[in-house]
C-alpha cells in the first residue's frame, strides 16, 4: 500500500512504488487533467508539483514521491496560480488545451521563485514544455501579465 | 483538401476495411447541397437547454483550430444571444446536415482549412431560424404580434413588459414552423463576427484542467490497451506468445487483431508492463524495408529524369530556357514528418446492452469511422454511436482512411468479447511509428533568366508519395496527378508564360497523410527559396521582383505589400540582423511573411521577429486567426528547423521527443499578425500559417549567410 498526499489529501493507493506518479494520479485517483505525452520527461505534459517544484510526472515513481506534498492542476491554489491561470484566460492561450496543465504548473514554479521573470527566464523555464500548437508566443505574454497581476 | 467533392459510398469495398468515398461529379454534388434553412435547427445545429445555455453542434471536430469558437459566434450572432450562454460540441452522424460544404456536402470531415467556409452560411442561417422560432413562440405565447419582439443577448422581450430568457422559450420554439427563408443580418450589424473582444469559449476549461480528452474519458470497468504494432510497414503477426505477460498482476488478456496484438489490463502502466513480456513473430513479407537514405538517393535520380507525368505545362519551355540569357537550378530535399499531436492517438469503445456500440475519439471523418466500426464489430452503421472529442492537437492526424486507432478499439472490444469498455492508447513511441507521415519529397527546379532578369522559363520537377493513391480518395488523382503532390507548385499565382509542372509519383510501402498544410509545406519551399535566389541573380528586390509579377494576383499583391510595408521593408535592421520574405496560398487564404533572423557566432539561428499579413476574407474571430497564424508558424519553424522522421530498414527510428524534434519555446519567435479588412466569403486559417514560414526564414539566412538550405531540415544542412 502507497500512501500520497496530493492536493492535501492523504490516499492511499494499492499500487507498486514503481508506478509513475502519472499513471497513480490518472488511471487510480482519476485525475486526469495532468496528461500523458511522452513517459519520458520530454515534453511536460504530466508537470506537477512536488515539494512545492514542478516535477515530471512520469518519470517520478510512486515510492519516490510518497510522502511529499503533491499539487495537480485540479489542486493548484495560491495568488501566483490564481495570476498565471487568469493571464492564460485573459490572453486565449489555450488553442488543444492539451499541454496547458503542465504548462501551468511550470509557470506557477517560475513565478514562485521569481516574480518578474524576463523572456530568457521564461524561455529557460518553460524549455521543458512543448506546446504543438505552439502557444509560445501567448504563453511568453501571460507569464508576463500574471507577474503584472502579482505587482498590483 | 481544399475544394473537393466526395460522395460517401454506403457499401464497404470487397473484405478489407477501405470504404468508399469517391470524388464526385460537380453535378451530383451539387444536388445533394443541404439548405440549412429548411432545416429544424434545434433538431441540428443547436440545443437550448432549461438552464438558458445554447450547445451548439459544429459540424467540424476541434483539433485545437478552434472551430466550436468560430460556429459558436455565428449561431450567436443570428440567434441575438450573449456570448457567455454559448456552448459548443460535436454533431454527426447525417451527412445531410454536416456534410463539408467545401467538399460537395455529401461527407462530413474536418480538414483543409474548411471549417469557417463551410459554416459561414449554414450555422448563421441555423441562428437565424432559432431566432424566428423563439420569437413566434413568445408572440403565441404572450399574444402578440412577432414584428414587436426583440431579441438581445439572450433575452426575448416585449415593449408590454414581457420578458423571457430562451431557456423558457425553447420547447415551445423548437415545436414552431421552420421558416422557409432567413434574412440574415448585414455585416456592419455585426456585433460578434469580428469582434476583437470576445473571450475564446473554452479557455477556461483548458487553463484548469478540465476540459476532457479522449484519453481522459472515465467509464466504469473501463480497461486499457496498448498496441504491438509491426516493426515494419506491411509486416503481419504470425504469432505470439503471451503467456509471461498474462501473469502480470493487472494484465487481464492478450489478443491479436488485424492492426496487430493488444495488450488489455487495468491501467496503462499494467498494459505498458504486459506489453514488455510478449513476444510477436511477424512476418515481413513485402513489407517495406529500405531506409531514408535509400530511398531519397532514388528520388534524386529519378528528379533528374523528366517526370512520368505532367502538372502543368504552359507556353512553350524548352524554347524559353534555349533562349534564356541565364538558366539557374537547385535541387530541394524534404524528408517525412510526423504529426507528433501531443496527445497520442486513442479511441475508447464500450458495447452497450441494447447492441449499440459507443466510440469516443477524435472523429475527423465520422461517417467514414461509423461505417468502418460497424464493419470491424460486424454490426450494421446505425449501431455505431460516436462521441466526438477534442483532441489534443491533430494536424491531419486524425483524418484517415482506414480510422486506425478507432477501429482498433473496436476490433479490442470485440476480441475481449466486449466484457468491459476499452481504450486503446498510443504511447509516444508508438504514434511516431504508427506511419501516416508527411511524405519525403525531392524537387528539382529550374529557371530561366532574360538579360533584364525576369523570368523566361520555369520548369519543377517534383519526386514523392501519393496521399490519395490506393486509398477510397483515389478519383481525386487525376491523370496520374495527385492533386495534394503538386498544390502550391503548379498554378502559381506568378505570371511565368512558359512553365512546366512534373510529378513522379513513387511507389513505397511507408503510409502517408495530409500533415497540417499538406502539398504546400515544401512546395511553396521550394518556389518562394528559389524565386529569392532568382531575384538575387537578376539583381532584384525579393518584394519588388514578386511582385512585378503579381500583377494579376491582386491577393497575393496585397498581402506581400502590407507584410513588407508592417515589417519596415528596406528599412535598416540592427547590426547582425537579417530578413525575408516569402508569399503562398493554401486553401484559399493568401499568407505573406517576413522573417528577421540573427546568426549567433555557433552558426546557431534564431528567429527574431515574423510579421505576417493574412487575407483569408472576412474575418469571423480576429484574435483566433491571429493565434492560428502564430501557431502555424511555430509548428512549420519546428519542422523546417529541426524535424525529420528516417527509416533505418524500414524501421522508424525516432521514438520520442529527443530523436524527432519540435518547436520548444526558446525557439518561438515574436509574431506580429496583420489580417487584411476583406467582405470576402473566410477562408480558413488552420493551415496556411505553415507554408511561408519556412522559406522565409530560409531567405533571411541567405541574406545572412549566403548559403542557400536545400535539404531539410536545417539542423541538418548546417552539420554537414
Amino acid at each position: 500500500m502507497q500512501v500520497l498526499t496530493i492536493n492535501g489529501q492523504r490516499r492511499e493507493l494499492d499500487v507498486d512504488p514503481d508506478m509513475p506518479l502519472l499513471w497513480a494520479i490518472r488511471d487510480v485517483l482519476e485525475l486526469t487533467g495532468t496528461k500523458f505525452g511522452c513517459g519520458q520527461a520530454l515534453c511536460g505534459a504530466c508537470t506537477v508539483m512536488v515539494d512545492g517544484m514542478p516535477a515530471r510526472s512520469c518519470q517520478t515513481s510512486v515510492g519516490d514521491a510518497a510522502g511529499k506534498p503533491i499539487v495537480t492542476i485540479e489542486g493548484v491554489d495560491g495568488k501566483v496560480a490564481q495570476a498565471v491561470q487568469a493571464a492564460w484566460i485573459k490572453l486565449d492561450v489555450p488553442q488543444c488545451g492539451y499541454c496547458q496543465s503542465g504548462q501551468i504548473i511550470s509557470a506557477v514554479g517560475l513565478l514562485s521563485q521569481n516574480r518578474k521573470p524576463n523572456d530568457d527566464e521564461i524561455d529557460a523555464a518553460m524549455s521543458g514544455n512543448l506546446c504543438r500548437c505552439a502557444t509560445y508566443h501567448r504563453i511568453r505574454g501571460a507569464i508576463h501579465e500574471a507577474a503584472r497581476m502579482l505587482e498590483a | 483538401m481544399s475544394r473537393r467533392r466526395f460522395l460517401l459510398a454506403a457499401a464497404a469495398i470487397g473484405g478489407g476495411l477501405a470504404v468508399g468515398f469517391r470524388a464526385a461529379p460537380a453535378e451530383a454534388a451539387a444536388t445533394a447541397a443541404p439548405a440549412a434553412a429548411a432545416t429544424n435547427p434545434f433538431a441540428a445545429y443547436l440545443r437550448i437547454a432549461p438552464d438558458n445555455t445554447v450547445t451548439v453542434l459544429s459540424a467540424h471536430m476541434d483539433m485545437g483550430q478552434g472551430i466550436y469558437h468560430g460556429t459558436a459566434t455565428l449561431v450567436a450572432e443570428e440567434l441575438g444571444a450573449a456570448w457567455e450562454q454559448m456552448r459548443a460540441e460535436g454533431g454527426w452522424g447525417n451527412p445531410k446536415l454536416y456534410g463539408n460544404l467545401a467538399w460537395g456536402g455529401t461527407m462530413q470531415g474536418t480538414g483543409g482549412s474548411s471549417g469557417t467556409f463551410s459554416s459561414f452560411d449554414r450555422y448563421r442561417q441555423a441562428g437565424a431560424a432559432a431566432r424566428m422560432m423563439l420569437v413566434a413562440a413568445a408572440a403565441k405565447a404572450w399574444s402578440v404580434p412577432a414584428a414587436e419582439i426583440k431579441v438581445d443577448k439572450g433575452v426575448v422581450s416585449h415593449a408590454s413588459g414581457r420578458k423571457a430568457s430562451f431557456g423558457d422559450l425553447a420547447a415551445a420554439a423548437a415545436a414552431m414552423p421552420v421558416p422557409a427563408d432567413v434574412t440574415l443580418k448585414a455585416s456592419d450589424a455585426w456585433t460578434l463576427i469580428g469582434n476583437e473582444t470576445l473571450p475564446r469559449i473554452d479557455s477556461r476549461e483548458k487553463s484548469t484542467g478540465r476540459q476532457t480528452f479522449t484519453i481522459d474519458v472515465k467509464l466504469p470497468g473501463l480497461l486499457t490497451a496498448v498496441m504491438i504494432h509491426p516493426p515494419v510497414f506491411g509486416a503481419k503477426v504470425k504469432s505470439f506468445d503471451a503467456a509471461k505477460a498474462k501473469a502480470i498482476k493487472g494484465v487481464v488478456d492478450v489478443v491479436a487483431i488485424h492492426r496487430g496484438v493488444a495488450v488489455v489490463a487495468d491501467t496503462m502502466w499494467s498494459a505498458l508492463k504486459g506489453r514488455e513480456a510478449v513476444t510477436v513473430v511477424w512476418d515481413e513479407t513485402g513489407a517495406e524495408t529500405r531506409s531514408t537514405a535509400e530511398i531519397m538517393a532514388s528520388y534524386r535520380e529519378l528528379a533528374a529524369k523528366p517526370g512520368a507525368t505532367v502538372a502543368e505545362n504552359r507556353g512553350d519551355v524548352d524554347g524559353a530556357f534555349a533562349g534564356a540569357a541565364k538558366v539557374i537550378e537547385a535541387r530541394y530535399e524534404f524528408p517525412y514528418l510526423a504529426h507528433a499531436a501531443l496527445e497520442p492517438l486513442n479511441a475508447v469503445a464500450r458495447r452497450n446492452a441494447d447492441g449499440t456500440i459507443e466510440i469516443w475519439g477524435g472523429h475527423q471523418m465520422p461517417d467514414l469511422y461509423q461505417m468502418i466500426a460497424a464493419k470491424v464489430a460486424d454490426t450494421t452503421p446505425d449501431k455505431i454511436v460516436l462521441h466526438v472529442m477534442k483532441t489534443g492537437g491533430g494536424f491531419g492526424r486524425r483524418a484517415v482512411f482506414d480510422a486506425d486507432v478507432v477501429a482498433e478499439a473496436v476490433a479490442v472490444g470485440r476480441a475481449i468479447g466486449w466484457k468491459a469498455p476499452v481504450k486503446v492508447q498510443w504511447t509516444r513511441e508508438d504514434d511516431m511509428r504508427g506511419g501516416r507521415y508527411r511524405p519525403a519529397y525531392v524537387h528539382a527546379l529550374k529557371a530561366g533568366l532574360d538579360k533584364d532578369g525576369r523570368i523566361v522559363a520555369w520548369s519543377n520537377r517534383i519526386v514523392g508519395q501519393s496521399i490519395m493513391k490506393g486509398t477510397a480518395f483515389e478519383a481525386m488523382v487525376t491523370n496520374g496527378v495527385d492533386p495534394t503532390s503538386v498544390e502550391g507548385s503548379a498554378h502559381l499565382p506568378y505570371a511565368m508564360p512558359n512553365r512546366r509542372v512534373e510529378l513522379t509519383t513513387t511507389d513505397v510501402g511507408v503510409p502517408v497523410l495530409w500533415w497540417r498544410a499538406v502539398g504546400s509545406t515544401h512546395t511553396a519551399y521550394a518556389v518562394e527559396t528559389f524565386l529569392d535566389e532568382l531575384a538575387a541573380a537578376a539583381g532584384r528586390d525579393p518584394v519588388e521582383f514578386r511582385l512585378d509579377m503579381l500583377q494579376g494576383s491582386p491577393r497575393h499583391a496585397a498581402v506581400l505589400k502590407m507584410a513588407a510595408e508592417k515589417a519596415g521593408w528596406g528599412a535598416p535592421l540592427p547590426a547582425g540582423r537579417f530578413r525575408g520574405v516569402a508569399v503562398a496560398e493554401s486553401f484559399g487564404t493568401v499568407v505573406a511573411q517576413v522573417a528577421e533572423l540573427t546568426v549567433g557566432k555557433a552558426g546557431a539561428i534564431k528567429v527574431e521577429r515574423v510579421v505576417c499579413a493574412v487575407d483569408c476574407g472576412t474575418a469571423v474571430n480576429p484574435d483566433m486567426i491571429r493565434a492560428q497564424i502564430e501557431g502555424g508558424i511555430g509548428f512549420g519553424l519546428g519542422a523546417i528547423l529541426k524535424s525529420k522522421l528516417t527509416l533505418d530498414k524500414g524501421r522508424v527510428v525516432e521514438g520520442n521527443f529527443d530523436g524527432y524534434e519540435v518547436l520548444r519555446i526558446e525557439d518561438m519567435p515574436k509574431v506580429e499578425v496583420h489580417i487584411l479588412a476583406s467582405n470576402a466569403k473566410p477562408t480558413g486559417v488552420g493551415e496556411p500559417g505553415v507554408p511561408p514560414i519556412g522559406p522565409a526564414v530560409a531567405n533571411a539566412y541567405a541574406k545572412a549567410t549566403g548559403k542557400r538550405i536545400r535539404a531539410l531540415p536545417f539542423a541538418q544542412s548546417l552539420n554537414t
